[in-house]
């Protein structure tokens, strides 16, 4: 392959070093044995550094999130409401929701694998403001450890979109508790989203134009500008909220002729676009994915990078289709649904241009390959259902029903986490020098789609059936799909752990990596692997477009083994 | 690790002049976050005052026209100490920095000093939002929405103040130590735009606030709050 880096020797100096130890014999220090102890992790300001203390709370958070799910799914086993009474399952289901959106969807590709990559990929050295990155990560803390004493207070029992009045006036529940802790993690997202912003900037290496920037980088850039226009909304609201449950003070109280429909309003103008922050870096994992493993340019580089910011924009003019029943002016709701119905041009532009280029690729059906694929069925099924819930009418019917649930689950699960578990697969070895297993890994994939499509297609056919959201009891009849669906989600659970168990395994055990294990493009696999602090040796000169892959390109034939 | 050498250069950046563009950018950034913050009190402003418009009037006849006057032209008296300190600073000058910004300290002191003999006001005349509000001898009313918002906008504009104040204690600290040199003042660039922000803040709340709804028509008693 035509490298586009000058790299030194493996035993060339690291200028950076101040441990005395680093003569020209010893072997070359990478950024997680550039030093050792609590401090050199804690008050750490590399880009690195700080993506691995995100992945591991994230990864904790994960697990929150999902003993929440799992208890929700256990009690809706059975017609009954026996396990948990109603206020106990309006808080589970509550903390389930606010725990993986806030700490999970939204952080997780963005903070771990954008923190870890984005510099890397356009041969920066760092972030534009590497203690702005330090920031967020503790600021994203002090908003976990509330939401948790929240949790262990008593819990929320809003839903996860504290809609006033009974948010502000009559939940008897942690709600401001809770709502501080998500104003405060939107800070942790506004700055990620600034520095990324900035950084795509300013920080690029000579010859990485614009058009030579991986789409994952594209993504990220696209979601830092939602970022940064949408969440001091929801923080502006938050406040308010926090005002009238704390005074009393009358803005979203009808009592005072304030008006509850401007809460939604106000949420929903961030909360709709959040759900592209929260996909939209997923997307740009896929991008990479599937030009790697097909050995092919991305089909129409361009016009993907130019749906992610398509998105963008028109992600901001879509918010009303959440509120069609909720007193919005039918003319608005009109005209929210036709923007609903243009907001799933871009997205399907993607869908397509991602077969595109598998079509006549060397497809390697590897574990990271096989999360994308999964994505692309998963997501489209997500994306079509939303376009059933955009249609104004028809959304009267599947309003708050299971069908909802489904469809977001589908866009959010099948969508972003599976791309997160792509993606991490994909970069482990270049963030930690080695091999994950790659037939249980494969397992675990398979294992994901299954477990997965059996949990949330139910779901879909009990919301047309008309059982609503939000209660934790049923008619009998609806008993079997419900048993489906529990049974799906102990399946999927255990799928996510799965890599929980043998990634950490494969830090000890796993096969080294090289350098470039998959034979990719981009600039990450021209890096050590472990990179080292700095990223690269010398700053790189690009000098060709991304994933550069020759004409019929195909995997080495030992990367088919297996 | 996070080393930064003798011409203030931090380890990540190439130059100096990419590290003042990133800094810049990333200024601007952040205060394109806060014109979305206030944004939203904005609109829920628009909402309810099309909504309320003769509450808003009565509101708005409520509030001290000669003190918000007042401290509009603190404010901006306070953006001009700050310009003139960043002109300082790209020459080098950091005795007269220090001197700049803490003339803009005491003039935002000032404004903000003003702004609790009105809030003092207010609570005297019962008008704080609340169980306790009363407008025209009556619990209640729309009225509570206007000072709700009042209140709120104020008070974060209020706020941003004084995190901007106390950004200004670095400032004077390190100019004291005569650290800006007309190569490298990247700081007081910045926080002169943040405070140039929340000036502009106050250009949009006080006509908004103090002015639009004074001439509307007269309904209701007023509290006596006129001086």
């Amino acid at each position: 392959m035509s490298s586009t880096v000058q790299t030194h020797a493996p035993h060339a100096h690291s200028p950076h070093e101040h441990s005395g130890v680093a003569h020209a014999a010893e072997p070359k220090t990478n950024y997680l044995t550039a030093n050792y102890g609590w401090k050199s992790w804690v008050f750490s300001v590399d880009h690195k550094r700080i993506a691995l203390m995100y992945l591991f709370t994230i990864a904790f958070m994960i697990l929150v999130g999902g003993v929440f799910a799992l208890l929700v799914r256990l009690e809706l086993a059975t017609p009954a409401g026996d396990l948990l009474q109603s206020e106990n399952y309006n808080k589970i289901f509550t903390m389930h929701g606010v725990v993986m959106v806030f700490f999970f969807l939204i952080p997780g590709v963005p903070a771990v694998l954008g923190n870890f990559l984005l510099p890397i990929m356009i041969g920066a050295k760092d972030l534009a403001f590497p203690k702005i990155n330090l920031l967020s990560y503790y600021v994203f803390l002090v908003g976990i450890l509330l939401t948790l004493t929240a949790a262990a207070m008593g819990g929320v029992d809003t839903g996860w979109t504290f809609y006033t009045p009974y948010s502000s006036t009559y939940a008897n529940s942690q709600v401001a508790l809770a709502a501080v802790a998500v104003f405060i993690t939107g800070f942790s997202s506004i700055l990620t989203g600034l520095n990324f912003v900035v950084t795509v900037h300013k920080m690029r290496a000579p010859g990485m134009t614009w058009f030579r920037l991986p789409l994952f980088v594209w993504a990220n850039y696209a979601t830092g500008l939602i970022i940064l226009l949408s969440t001091p909304v929801v923080a502006i609201t938050i406040v308010l909220v926090a005002l009238e449950r704390l005074f009393h003070i009358g803005v979203f109280d009808p009592a005072y002729g304030g008006d509850p429909v401007l809460f939604q309003h106000m949420f929903w103008f961030y909360s709709h676009p959040a759900v592209y922050i929260m996909i939209l870096p997923a997307m740009g994992v896929i991008s990479e994915l599937i030009a790697a493993f097909s050995k092919k340019r991305v089909f129409g580089y361009p016009v993907v990078a130019f749906s992610s910011l398509a998105i963008a924009v028109i992600g901001f003019f879509v918010w009303g289709h959440h509120m069609f029943v909720s007193g919005q002016s039918t003319y608005a709701g009109v005209v929210f649904s036709v923007i609903t119905m243009l907001v799933a041009v871009p997205s399907a532009i993607k869908v397509f241009n991602w077969v595109s280029t598998m079509y006549k690729g060397d497809v390697l059906l590897s574990t990271p390959m096989c999360y994308a694929i999964a994505f692309l069925g998963l997501f489209t099924v997500g994306g079509l259902t939303g376009i059933f819930l955009g249609t104004m009418g028809l959304d009267i019917h599947m309003h708050d029903t299971y069908f909802v649930v489904a469809h977001f689950h589908y866009v959010m699960v099948g969508g972003m986490v599976t791309a997160f578990w792509g993606g991490l697969h994909f970069w482990w070895p270049k963030m930690f020098g080695r091999m994950y297993p790659e037939a249980i890994g494969r397992v675990a994939a398979a294992l994901m789609f299954i477990g997965f499509n059996m949990t949330f297609f139910p779901q879909f056919i009990l919301g047309y059936m008309g059982m609503p959201r939000r209660y934790h009891f049923y008619p009998e009849e609806w008993q079997v799909l419900n048993l489906v669906s529990t049974l799906g989600a102990t399946l999927l659970g255990i799928s996510y752990l799965l890599p929980m168990i043998y990634l950490p395994w494969s830090l000890k055990f796993g096969k080294v990596a090289g350098k470039n294990p998959w034979g990719a493009k981009g600039l990450e696999w021209e890096a050590d692997s472990p990179p080292t602090t700095f990223n690269f040796d010398k700053t790189p000169i690009v000098t060709e477009e991304a994933y550069a892959y020759p004409e019929g390109a195909r995997h080495q034939p030992e990367a088919k083994v297996v | 690790m996070s080393s930064v050498d003798a011409t203030g250069l931090a380890h990540h950046f190439e130059d100096l002049e990419q590290q003042r563009e990133s800094a810049t950018l990333g200024m601007w950034a952040f205060l394109i976050t806060e014109i979305m913050f206030f944004g939203g009190l904005f609109g829920a402003y628009v909402v309810y005052r099309t909504m309320y418009p003769e509450a808003w009037d009565n509101g708005s006849r409520e509030l001290d026209v000669f003190l918000g006057a007042v401290n509009t032209t603190v404010l901006i008296g306070s953006s001009l100490t700050m310009a003139l300190a960043v002109r300082c600073a790209a020459k080098g000058n950091n005795k007269q920095v220090a001197g700049f910004t803490l003339l803009t300290m005491v003039l935002g002191f000032v404004f903000l000093g003003v702004k609790v003999i009105e809030y003092k006001a207010k609570y005297d005349h019962h008008l704080i939002p609340g169980p306790g509000f009363m407008y025209g001898g009556h619990a209640g009313g729309h009225e509570q929405i206007f000072f709700a918002l009042y209140f709120t906008m104020t008070g974060m504009h209020a706020f941003h103040m004084i995190i901007g104040a106390g950004l200004m204690i670095w400032v004077i600290l390190r100019a004291l130590k005569n650290s800006y040199t007309p190569q490298n003042h990247t700081h007081v660039e910045m926080i002169g735009l943040y405070w140039h922000f929340v000036d502009i803040v106050w250009i949009f709340l006080f006509p908004l606030l103090y002015l639009l709804g004074r001439h509307g028509h007269a309904i209701g008693a007023a509290t006596g709050g006129h001086h």
